[in-house]
């Protein structure tokens, strides 16, 4: 089978196209799939997907200044939506107005229910306490008493509700 | 450990044992994490990107678990050597694609592997056959806590591990689970199930992870969210899914069998009949047999050929793998030709 663009080289890469419901298949060279890739990637970036996104999640009349600078990388928000990825780990702070909504959308949560680093553990405890997994147990279970704390005074009941949750299933551990 | 001896070894995952490995191939899990206030890697200048290579490299090199492994510089491999990394799943696309200060740490029998400086500091991935995934969490769990000890993590009490990306934003763990499921695929229930997968907050995927086309009847679930819900909560979700889709699949074979069973038969015995004597032969093809013969070991109608040879072949047929079996580059009519007297000298007695 000869390729579909060039039609001169035997064809290797078999590609499925749909454009509006219509199903293409295409037949191409080792160099025409390269560059029909390479067009691909453009059409459909994830960066465009977020930075869809990334405009929705603002309530409208809200104004957001999308200049605001992240004062660790100099990337502003606007560079954000081009991009879709982040500068550093202090854009989340940076930015965090807008990123709220945005991570809400992506995950349908705010919360963080996962693992703490090691660090994070060990820098609040005694030293030498930090490996044992009981200590860290109960750091987690500080964290998410103070969350649930937080959540209630900002009325956030959802959340609160799994928080304690969380922290029955942390306290029959014991 | 060198980069050439991998080809002489059966990566840990196409073992083809641990539970349930005749329709679960393989369990994966990875997590991403940033070292604290450096610029992610999209926006790191060059020194910065050398200095989280330093920070990482060093932190894995001292711990316990990553002894005897490969550390590897990207830019200091060739084209065919990328791509036979990126065939057997130890680096990703994006790792491969642009290789400044980018490099790759894989253990010994491959079950872990730790990318530096892809679209965050750290992906750090940990593979199982069979369905495994709490035994993955368990190996990533402690390498993901020593490497903490060592290195400065992005985190935060409300959102979790920062990444560059937001979708991964909070455990930053990716599950997934391989499946091998050709009964649904053959008759017709498969589409009704993936849908249904993406509405419990799992996506489904190709062989070759985000953006790959199933191909030879092989899909990967995973996770679609990281905020929200604990690792715990996560893989626990997959689990039961995954019992599911392991039963409709079984439940799928038995009906082929009972109502269709001689054209069942002959579709396996002619996809055998065709590796077995091939000459010239196509990935896409291959894949496509090899899907069959598989199926037709797990039901028990073909007999002698060994399970990790078989699953060895989906990966040493692909391009790169065929010219490093053969030493040099090869052509895309040279490969076809190659890859059929790879698959007969496997299973052509």
């Amino acid at each position: 089978m000869l390729c579909d663009i060039c039609g001169k080289k035997q064809a290797t890469v078999h590609l499925t196209e749909i454009i509006d419901d219509q199903m293409t298949e295409l037949h191409l060279c080792e160099p025409c799939a390269k560059e029909k890739g390479a067009q691909m990637e453009k059409h459909f970036d994830l960066s465009d997907l977020l930075a869809g996104l990334a405009d929705m999640g603002s309530a409208p009349g809200l104004q957001v200044d999308e200049k605001v600078k992240c004062p660790n990388c100099g990337m502003n928000y606007q560079d954000f939506k081009a991009i879709g990825q982040l500068g550093c780990s202090e854009c989340y702070k940076a930015f965090k107005k807008n990123l709220i909504p945005l991570l809400k959308r992506i995950h349908g949560s705010i919360q963080y229910f996962g693992k703490m680093p090691a660090v994070s553990a060990a820098r609040s405890l005694k030293p030498g306490a930090a490996k044992s997994k009981a200590a860290s147990a109960l750091q987690q279970l500080e964290d998410y008493k103070a969350r649930l704390h937080k959540a209630i005074q900002e009325e956030e009941f959802e959340q609160a509700a799994r928080l304690r949750d969380k922290i029955k299933e942390l306290e029959s551990k014991k | 450990m060198k980069l050439d001896d991998l080809i002489n070894q059966t990566s840990e995952w196409l073992r083809g044992t641990g539970p349930q490995s005749d329709i679960v191939i393989s369990s994966r899990i990875r997590l991403a994490r940033n070292i604290s206030k450096l610029p992610f890697s999209h926006r790191a200048l060059k020194a910065q990107s050398q200095q989280a290579l330093k920070i990482c490299r060093n932190a894995i090199e001292s711990s316990d678990f990553m002894k005897g492994s490969i550390f590897m510089k990207i830019d200091e491999l060739n084209s065919i050597d990328k791509q036979f990394l990126l065939e057997r799943h130890l680096v990703s696309k994006e790792l491969i694609a642009k290789s400044d200060s980018k490099a790759v740490v894989i253990s010994e029998k491959e079950i872990i592997s730790i990318m530096i400086n892809e679209e965050d500091h750290l992906r750090i991935q940990v593979v199982q056959s069979g369905f495994n995934l709490s035994q993955a969490w368990q190996i990533i769990d402690k390498i993901d806590a020593e490497l903490g000890s060592k290195i400065d993590f992005a985190f935060s009490h409300d959102l979790g591990f920062l990444t560059a990306c937001p979708t991964n934003t909070g455990t930053g763990m990716r599950a997934s689970v391989m499946l091998h499921l050709p009964a649904l695929v053959i008759t017709k229930q498969i589409n009704r199930l993936l849908q249904t997968i993406s509405k419990l907050g799992l996506t489904a995927r190709g062989f070759y992870g985000e953006g790959t086309q199933a191909s030879g009847n092989f899909f990967q679930i995973s996770n679609q969210t990281t905020l929200g819900h604990t690792e715990f909560d996560v893989i626990d979700n997959i689990e039961r899914m995954v019992r599911q889709i392991v039963t409709h699949e079984q439940n799928a074979r038995k009906i082929l069998n009972a109502q269709h069973k001689i054209e069942f038969q002959d579709r396996i015995y002619r996809a055998l009949g065709t590796l077995k004597s091939a000459h010239i032969i196509t990935s896409n093809e291959t894949i496509e047999l090899l899907s069959m013969v598989r199926l037709g070991m797990d039901m028990g109608f073909v007999k002698n050929i060994i399970m990790s040879k078989l699953n060895q072949l989906f990966i040493f047929t692909q391009p790169a793998h065929l010219q490093k079996l053969e030493g040099k580059a090869l052509s895309p009519t040279e490969r076809d030709v190659k890859r059929a007297e790879v698959i007969r000298e496997a299973i052509g007695k």
